[in-house]
């Protein structure tokens, strides 16, 4: 409620005219291309879209592509927040250097991160070749798509959680550890709920990048019907045979999918949030 | 969807910078597929100057490539190509059926529209240590074949027709046997990259598999391109004619004005020079005289047309590529 109070009594003025410019920009940047899809996908007719969407082949890549996603985003959930966490606090030689490095994964063309990683982790390659002796495949199996969502949605989760970092104050810290709390308290206790928006934010974005992500998956997938096949790939698969009802429909159910899971994530945020503040 | 947006726009973007560039009498824009990049930059050339020299104007030739389904989907969606020059009917089909010409277009030059042909060899390690000779050893056990996917490449599909039509042709050979024979043959490819070059680069960066199927021309280029100390290339016993079709697109020329200088672009792929030119990229010319010069290049194996084995792309795509079609049951789990 705290927060609707505050937006009445905001020094700044346009409340009216900045929701109207948000609403027609959302509108015309986010919700007219998108309901072109789902415009695209009813001229289907609803047996026909639930064949469509509900066939093996396409239940088999939501799984892989979901549970590939949320594979990587939590991956660099963990390991993005020790990234920011060291960027952060400590300075050390070449900090810039690193720092500039985790935000490679953006610039980086999605389609030269796939082949790049390719190249390292089929059986041939510098760490595919001895993984491979030790009987772990990567490229071409599931294993190898986690691993290039993982390398795609790294930047979200640091550059999310950085600049919060770097506001929470020591102090804070340091107030924690001499009113005796232990170390492990000091970070489960003050630290981490201080930056769970944040972090939740991060994963989320991560998580729907990876969903859509096509480029740098295809090459190191192996395109394998039943097995290796994500989602978007089934899209251009439809496209390739001219079926653009198909692939809208397929495309629906993800947009859908991702909405869901993202506005749940969006409430858990802001009640974390609340429970943070109050 | 993604990166087809990022295609196009890349395309748009190119085809508006040169044209501010240039100032020629007319412009064309030809929207081809990916391995005829170097063949068409050799040709705009020579047809820019046959062109002036007999009509003493000259022509801007823009060239677009990307994967041929991918390129008929841009020109459906408005990129202004004059002239198509695609990999497989199937995909000109489909601009036709937009509304952009007519759908008999295939009978409006020479040789079904294909100017050029080309087919379905196999390139393996050098010294073959697999004794890969013909179709029937690439489904033995233990050979491991390199194809891209049927469903997104319009490259693989010529692979797969090709198969199949060794297999109908064989002492005995039916739709049943010619099945089981392609069933068997994906049971050893163990993975299906997007498009061609992908599959390329598997083969030959990566080092997985014994045989790649690929078309001749490329065949010869990454033979070119990587020494014949490392690969070598296997012509079957029988495989399939692959004629890449060409076609003027009606309405866009019709609009631009540039319906003459469209005409003999293609057209002169017909002549001499233009045939000797495909010859020079590996493509099988059709010409009698350049294809005797040229006889050494290629291999004497008969060649079978999708119109005789399946009744046209049309059909052969039905049947076969499309969602629950035989491609997709080889993958589909039992039930």
């Amino acid at each position: 409620m705290s927060s609707v109070v505050l937006k009445r009594h905001s020094v700044l003025p346009g409340f009216g005219l900045t929701v109207g410019y948000t609403l027609l920009y959302l509108s015309l940047i986010v919700l007219l291309p998108l309901s072109t899809l789902a415009f695209k996908s009813s001229s289907l007719g609803f047996d026909a879209f639930w064949t469509t969407v509900s066939s093996a082949r396409v239940v088999a890549s939501y799984k892989l592509t979901f549970g590939a996603s949320l594979a990587a985003a939590t991956i660099n959930a963990f390991f993005g927040l020790i990234v920011a966490w060291v960027l952060a606090r400590y300075t050390f030689p070449g900090r810039r250097l690193v720092d500039a490095i985790v935000d490679l994964p953006f610039a980086l063309p999605t389609a030269v991160a796939g082949i790049a990683l390719t190249t390292l982790y089929s059986e041939n390659g510098w760490l595919g070749a001895p993984l491979a002796r030790m009987g772990v495949k990567v490229a071409f199996t599931p294993l190898g798509i986690t691993l290039a969502l993982t390398f795609i949605g790294l930047p979200f989760v640091v550059r999310t959680l950085q600049p919060v970092i770097d506001e929470l104050d020591p102090e804070l810290e340091e107030a924690a550890a001499s009113l005796g709390a232990s170390r492990a308290q000091t970070l489960f206790r003050v630290v981490l709920p201080a930056l769970l928006p944040a972090w939740l934010t991060g994963f989320a974005l991560a998580f729907a990048r990876c969903l859509g992500e096509y480029g740098s998956v295809v090459f190191i997938a192996g395109n394998m019907p039943m097995r290796t096949e994500i989602t978007p790939l089934l899209i251009i698969t439809k496209l390739e045979q001219y079926d653009y009802p198909g692939a809208t429909a397929i495309a629906v159910v993800m947009l859908v999918a991702s909405f869901v899971l993202l506005l749940g994530i969006n409430l858990l945020q802001s009640w974390s949030g609340r429970r943070l503040a109050a | 969807m993604n990166s087809n947006r990022k295609a196009f726009l890349a395309v748009a973007l190119a085809v508006g910078l040169a044209r501010s560039a240039y100032a020629a009498d007319a412009t064309l824009l030809n929207v081809s597929y990916d391995p005829t990049r170097e063949l068409y930059s050799e040709y705009n050339a020579a047809f820019a100057r046959y062109w002036q020299g007999k009509t003493g104007k000259t022509v801007e030739i823009q060239q677009s490539h990307g994967g041929s389904g991918k390129q008929a989907r841009a020109v459906i969606d408005g990129l202004e190509a004059d002239v198509l020059t695609l990999a497989l009917a199937y995909d000109v089909d489909e601009v036709g059926k937009s509304g952009l010409f007519a759908a008999d277009w295939q009978k409006k030059l020479p040789n079904n529209s294909a100017p050029y042909t080309s087919t379905i060899v196999f390139l393996v390690r050098k010294g073959n240590p697999k004794g890969i000779k013909d179709w029937n050893d690439l489904v033995k056990p233990g050979t491991s074949v390199v194809t891209p996917n049927p469903k997104t490449s319009g490259g693989a599909r010529w692979n797969y027709l090709a198969a199949w039509g060794y297999a109908l042709r064989q002492p005995g050979g039916n739709e049943q046997k010619a099945r089981a024979f392609v069933t068997a043959l994906f049971k050893n490819v163990p993975v299906l990259d997007s498009g061609a070059r992908g599959s390329t680069n598997t083969f030959v960066q990566r080092g997985i598999g014994d045989v790649l199927l690929a078309w001749e021309n490329e065949a010869y280029l990454s033979v070119n391109e990587l020494g014949p100390d490392k690969v070598e290339i296997v012509t079957p016993s029988v495989s399939i004619l692959a004629e890449p079709p060409v076609a003027v697109v009606d309405k866009v020329v019709d609009k631009k004005g540039t319906r003459a200088v469209a005409q003999a672009y293609l057209e002169y792929l017909y002549s001499p020079e233009g045939q000797e030119i495909a010859a020079r990229h590996y493509y099988r010319p059709r010409l009698a005289a350049v294809a005797q010069k040229y006889a050494g290049r290629f291999g004497k194996a008969p060649l079978f047309t999708i119109d005789e084995v399946f009744g046209g792309w049309a059909k052969a795509q039905k049947a076969h590529f499309d969602d629950g079609g035989v491609f997709d049951q080889i993958y589909q789990p039992s039930k």
